[in-house]
């Protein structure tokens, strides 16, 4: 076990989103991620949660406000950066967003392809990973292929086979048994033990209760509730609670 | 973390997949990426006709410069005169005079026999009353330089001299009109070529915005897993480029092959000023080039219009 700390990972400070011109989806939303950290967010459907993960994956500019992220304001970044710090984001996303055309390999070994791992190194922890979630042996169907569920893994295994410095994960358990659910979780869990800082979206609150150092972030109406400032001022947190 | 140890059947999967994703490589990542539809094909009729406008250009250049090489330094001397003893005698006096001119490399007299045998398509075969009609003698002279109006007016000058009834033309003169509508007909070439391009740009503009559209979800994931600009515009540039490639071969084959005909049938007709424009290895080579810098255009394009759109998403 390690007791580094670091400096923040992510900081939200009063960013607000809207959509065209409708009223705003996120208001005032401020809090700071520390790296090693495991978040939950929830909140009724319709909150906001999905919004927020979007910005935190660079998928989303913000209305107002300002972010900043591994260091850099994520807002006048410019372009041209944005891909090496989507580099060290892994998104599981709710919808799954798999490539429809690619094997359940290749979607997974993508963001390794997509960072110039060459093809003679990506093939055993691709293969590792997609046995690790239980696919090995789908390993060459392609998404329309397979369950909901088996897509869900696929995307998961995409997200953290990079092992990325934070992975953010919209309801990544939704279409899951709940063993494969645990399973899952103590996935996240290992790769935060590792280091990475886990934001997990989910309105299952048996979940909450299975990650007992979680941070909560609740949403409500496009307003992150934060009565104590635990999240905009957290407690300083040890980075890596060893692997 | 992640756990290991596969069946022999995985491994032997996992190695043919791992040759298949190297031989694929980034191309794997769009699977619509190939423009293709029609695209080898509009390529290839814009090659075609590039190549015909392109060798009818090369091809007047080429005539015109033999002419012009030809006709460069000539000079025409007719004696208008009734009377034929008189007429051949002031010939014979130009010629004499003409050879004796400094800068004067050749002067003769034409024979009357070369003289009919000229205006025999205008006139016919004269015979009876008709052989009666005077016709001018000529004389043809050849100058080391071309025939300015200075050296021109020194000439008539000396030339009258001796044969008051001498008119004295360059030839490059007659055949000005005809060099004004082949240089018309060389810009008519070069144009087309210039509206080829734009032709072919604007089509590889619509089958990169088609194919980006129908693979914006997949462009989407693959630049949140951290793609950048550049490797997506690469997708599309070697597609572009392969599409260009093939449609460029082909297009090459079939404009060749209609210049090879064209050429055939002018020679056949054994007019100078046609068989004068026979195409060179020099010409050869740069019909051969249209296809290369096709695919290049087409790459060029599809490279800038891949990046245009991708500057709109985050």
């Amino acid at each position: 076990m390690t007791s580094a700390t670091e400096g923040e990972i992510v900081q939200f400070d009063n960013v607000g989103l809207r959509y065209g011109t409708e009223r705003e989806v996120l208001s005032d939303v401020s809090f700071t991620l520390y790296p090693g950290s495991f978040y939950f967010l929830t909140g009724a459907s319709g909150a906001g949660k999905t919004s927020l993960l979007k910005l935190l994956y660079l998928a989303q500019r913000p209305s107002r406000g300002a972010i900043r992220m591994f260091g850099g304001d994520a807002i006048t970044m410019p372009r041209d950066r944005l891909p090496l710090l989507r580099r060290r984001l892994g998104v599981v996303f709710q919808d799954f967003r798999l490539v429809p055309h690619l094997s359940a390999f290749d979607n997974v070994a993508l963001p390794l392809r997509v960072a110039g791992v060459a093809e003679r190194d990506l093939a055993r922890p691709v293969a590792d990973m997609l046995e690790w979630v239980g696919l090995s042996d789908r390993i060459n169907a392609i998404p329309a292929q397979l369950s909901g569920g088996e897509q869900q893994r696929v995307g998961i295994a995409r997200a953290v086979i990079g092992r990325p410095d934070m992975l953010v994960a919209d309801e990544p358990t939704g279409n899951v048994d709940p063993d494969m659910a645990v399973k899952l979780l103590r996935l996240f869990e290992s790769l935060n033990r590792l280091g990475t800082t886990v934001v997990v979206a989910t309105h299952d609150v048996h979940l909450l209760k299975k990650v007992p150092d979680s941070l909560i972030m609740r949403l409500d109406q496009g307003r992150l509730s934060d009565p104590t400032g635990a999240l905009r001022y957290p407690p300083r947190r040890p980075v890596a609670r060893g692997a | 973390m992640m756990a290991a140890g596969h069946t022999a059947g995985q491994t032997a999967g996992l190695g043919r997949r791992r040759r298949s994703a190297a031989m694929a490589g980034e191309a794997a990542l769009l699977a619509q990426a190939r423009l293709s539809g029609p695209m080898p094909w509009v390529v290839a009729i814009m090659v075609a006709l590039t190549v015909i406008a392109a060798a009818a250009g090369l091809s007047l250049t080429n005539t015109t410069r033999a002419a012009a090489d030809a006709l460069a330094g000539g000079v025409t001397v007719q004696i208008v005169e009734a009377d034929p003893v008189e007429r051949a005698r002031q010939a014979d006096a130009v010629a004499r005079a003409l050879a004796a001119t400094p800068g004067v490399t050749q002067a003769y007299v034409v024979s009357q026999d070369e003289v009919e045998r000229l205006i025999e398509p205008w006139l016919g075969a004269r015979s009876g009353e008709a052989a009666a009609i005077p016709v001018p003698a000529l004389v043809d002279a050849r100058l080391r330089d071309a025939v300015t109006p200075e050296v021109l007016g020194g000439l008539r000058r000396s030339v009258r001299l001796v044969a008051p009834a001498a008119r004295v033309d360059a030839q490059s003169g007659w055949l000005q009109p005809v060099f004004a509508a082949i240089a018309s007909m060389q810009w008519l070439a070069a144009a087309l070529v210039a509206v080829l391009a734009l032709g072919l740009t604007a089509s590889v503009l619509l089958a990169v915005r088609n194919a980006l559209g129908a693979n914006r979800a997949t462009i989407e994931i693959v630049h949140l897993l951290g793609a950048t600009d550049a490797q997506i515009a690469r997708i599309f540039q070697r597609s572009a480029g392969f599409d260009a490639a093939v449609g460029g071969a082909f297009g090459l084959a079939a404009g060749l092959a209609a210049v090879l005909v064209l050429g055939h049938r002018f020679a056949s007709l054994g007019a100078g000023l046609v068989a004068s424009g026979v195409l060179g290895w020099a010409d050869w080579g740069v019909l051969v080039m249209i296809p290369v810098a096709g695919v290049v255009l087409t790459m060029l394009t599809a490279r800038v219009a891949v990046m245009r759109t991708l500057v709109r998403m985050l």
